[in-house]
């Protein structure tokens, strides 16, 4: 991969992390945390990995996105609105009474591919577009993203077993490894112990990678479509809140609104970048 | 007139009965802050259970501490606590009548920016169903502590439900409560209105508007939607003309049905305020979801008219 490819790509996961910030606003709460640690994965799929068609939002072709943690959607509203899917004026509107851009997921708005927001079901809805796309005989591929609070979800793993059984090479599930859940860090709270090996007993192919690095990033997805008979699992190390120097790590900002203060800050960080 | 924080009423209360009683347990999924069951688990780390975001087994897991003497109260957002583990409460817990307390925070709309996912507008119907399940819609701060105090006494399981919102107080330390027990918060000649939740200070405010009018409402607050007490609702019918009843809930399945259901056979007219079989949305504030879906003093005070 060519060094300006990935530039170019970081240059949009910057422009992501702004469209994060026009959606949460001052004195509106947001999920911060994970939408900013999910950045620069939807950023590598939006804009790098998938075949994607803004003007033909339906192509049957196309590869399909599902944000199983759906509290993170600011992450995707930010892409979409990017790949103009519609306009970047109504970011600043998002969670507001009537805006098409609630606050979870929802098939009605252009681009997004199914409703999530209750933590726990987007893999088995991407398992059963990777069962229809091998019915159709079609090429598409299927990209499902996680939280690793939400792997607590007992659904989770009945997808991963029905995954496997089906030998969905066409599915890919990456967790969004920042190792906080909303009420603290995981190994406090609840940990799921090795993500990794979990996934390969349960016959996955699995990765760690560094989830805020673009080359990891893009080198991993370009491997599972190497894959064949198995479906695959990228484990994204990333930090909650990544990019926003108070937010990082701290989990009040999972969900949380911030002050004009707060604001310009988060703004001044990112700028920085 | 005081405001008051239900959540932060229920996560004391339950730390003081636990205090009081060993039997008492609490799960949570993840939102402690949010249930506030935050301060059981600072003050007493080995009586709270961090259950992760897996709400299945947290309802089974409390089957199983249930079965072997404890009372455990299960925490999450009304949706995920009422609707995710259902069946796990129909069969592990409501089918063996186990003591456990299904507390279904941040319900109805009261979640406002978070939309249709996290808004509650069916979970009243789903655990009234449920055979053995009691369901409880604590009214102001004072209730949601007499409600958990209650609890420990009651046989079999129950459903609570909170809201996130500030309420205004309505009842003090010394009215009495029941589980089952309604309370009359206004007298009125002409029309009844049975209110649940947020709706009771609203059904207040709507008295108030009509008095102006000439138009006598009694208030009702029915925090004890099952079991429902039939007696009281038919003291409370006698005389009046009409009834209206207002909850924070689809019509269908929540405090309006089991009214008509227990007024079947009595020639009375009733009004139902709820929500027209819609899911929620997303909204700034939870008083602009209210206003959109109709439960407002407006529509209280609408439906007594039409019954005159
Ligand atoms: C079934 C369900 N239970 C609870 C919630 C409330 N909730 C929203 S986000 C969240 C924490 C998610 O943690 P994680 O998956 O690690 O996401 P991240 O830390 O990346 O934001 C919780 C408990 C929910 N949305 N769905």
């Amino acid at each position: 991969m060519e060094n300006n490819k990935i530039k170019e790509l970081e240059r949009k996961a910057k422009i992501i992390r702004e469209g994060i910030l026009d959606c949460i606003g001052i004195d509106k709460k947001g999920h911060l945390g994970g939408s900013m640690s999910s950045a620069d994965l939807v950023t590598a799929l939006y804009f790098y990995k998938m075949r994607i068609n803004p003007e033909n939002p339906d192509d049957p072709e196309r590869d399909r996105f599902i944000l199983s943690k759906g509290h993170s959607v600011l992450a995707q509203y930010a892409a979409l609105s990017e790949l103009g899917y519609f306009s970047k004026s109504e970011l600043k509107r998002t969670k507001e009474f009537g805006s098409f851009l609630q606050g979870h997921p929802e098939v009605r708005t252009p681009g997004i591919e199914a409703n999530t927001g209750s933590l726990g079901q987007g893999l088995s809805i991407g398992v059963g577009m990777a069962l229809a796309a091998k019915l159709d005989s079609k090429n598409y591929r299927v990209y499902v993203i996680l939280g690793d609070g939400e792997l607590c979800e007992g659904q989770i793993w009945e997808a991963i077993t029905c995954a496997s059984f089906y030998n969905l090479d066409n599915l890919v599930a990456i967790v969004d490894y920042n190792q906080m859940q909303a009420s603290g860090p995981i190994k406090e709270r609840y940990n799921t112990g090795d993500i990794k090996a979990k996934f390969e007993a349960f016959g996955w192919k699995a990765w760690e990678i560094d989830g805020h690095n673009m080359t990891d990033i893009i080198v991993a997805l370009d491997k599972t479509e190497q894959v064949k008979n198995f479906p695959s699992a990228i484990i994204a190390y990333t930090i909650k809140g990544k990019g926003v120097s108070f937010a990082e790590n701290n989990y009040s900002f999972h969900n949380n609104s911030l002050t004009q203060e707060q604001y310009e800050q988060a703004c001044k960080d990112i700028a920085s970048i | 007139m005081k405001i008051e924080n239900l959540r932060e009423a229920y996560g004391k209360e339950l730390l003081a009965v636990a205090r009081e009683d060993s039997r008492v347990v609490a799960l949570d999924a993840d939102l402690c802050g949010s249930t506030m069951t935050i301060f059981m688990e600072k003050e007493m780390p080995e009586r709270f259970f961090e259950m992760g975001i897996a709400e299945q087994n947290m309802v089974s897991v409390a089957a199983g501490l249930s079965l072997s003497g404890k009372i455990p109260f299960v925490n999450s957002f009304s949706v995920f606590a009422a609707g995710q583990p259902y069946n796990q409460i129909r069969q592990g817990v409501a089918l063996p009548n186990l003591n456990v307390r299904i507390i279904g925070s941040s319900c109805g709309l009261s979640d406002a920016g978070d939309g249709a996912t996290h808004q509650s507008v069916e979970d009243i119907a789903i655990m009234r169903a449920i055979p053995n399940m009691a369901v409880i819609v604590p009214v102001d701060a004072e209730e949601t502590r007499k409600v958990v105090r209650a609890s420990l006494q009651h046989q079999g399981p129950i459903y609570i439900r909170i809201t996130r919102s500030l309420l205004p107080a309505l009842t003090n330390r010394h009215t009495e409560f029941k589980i089952g027990k309604m309370l009359c918060l206004a007298e009125g000649l002409d029309i009844t209105v049975f209110a649940t939740g947020i709706m009771v200070f609203k059904a207040l405010q709507a008295r108030e508007i009509l008095s102006k009018k000439g138009i006598s409402v009694r208030v009702i607050n029915v925090s004890t939607i099952k079991p429902l007490n039939i007696e009281e609702i038919f003291k409370y019918t006698k005389g009046v003309k009409g009834i209206v009843t207002a909850e924070e809930h689809s019509i269908i399945g929540g405090l309006g049905s089991a009214v008509v259901e227990a007024l079947c056979d009595m020639k009375i007219p009733i009004k139902i305020v709820g929500i027209q079989d819609q899911f929620g949305q997303s909204a700034g504030t939870h008083e602009e979801l209210l206003e959109y879906y109709g439960l407002t003093a407006q529509s209280i005070i609408e439906k007594v008219e039409a019954l005159l």
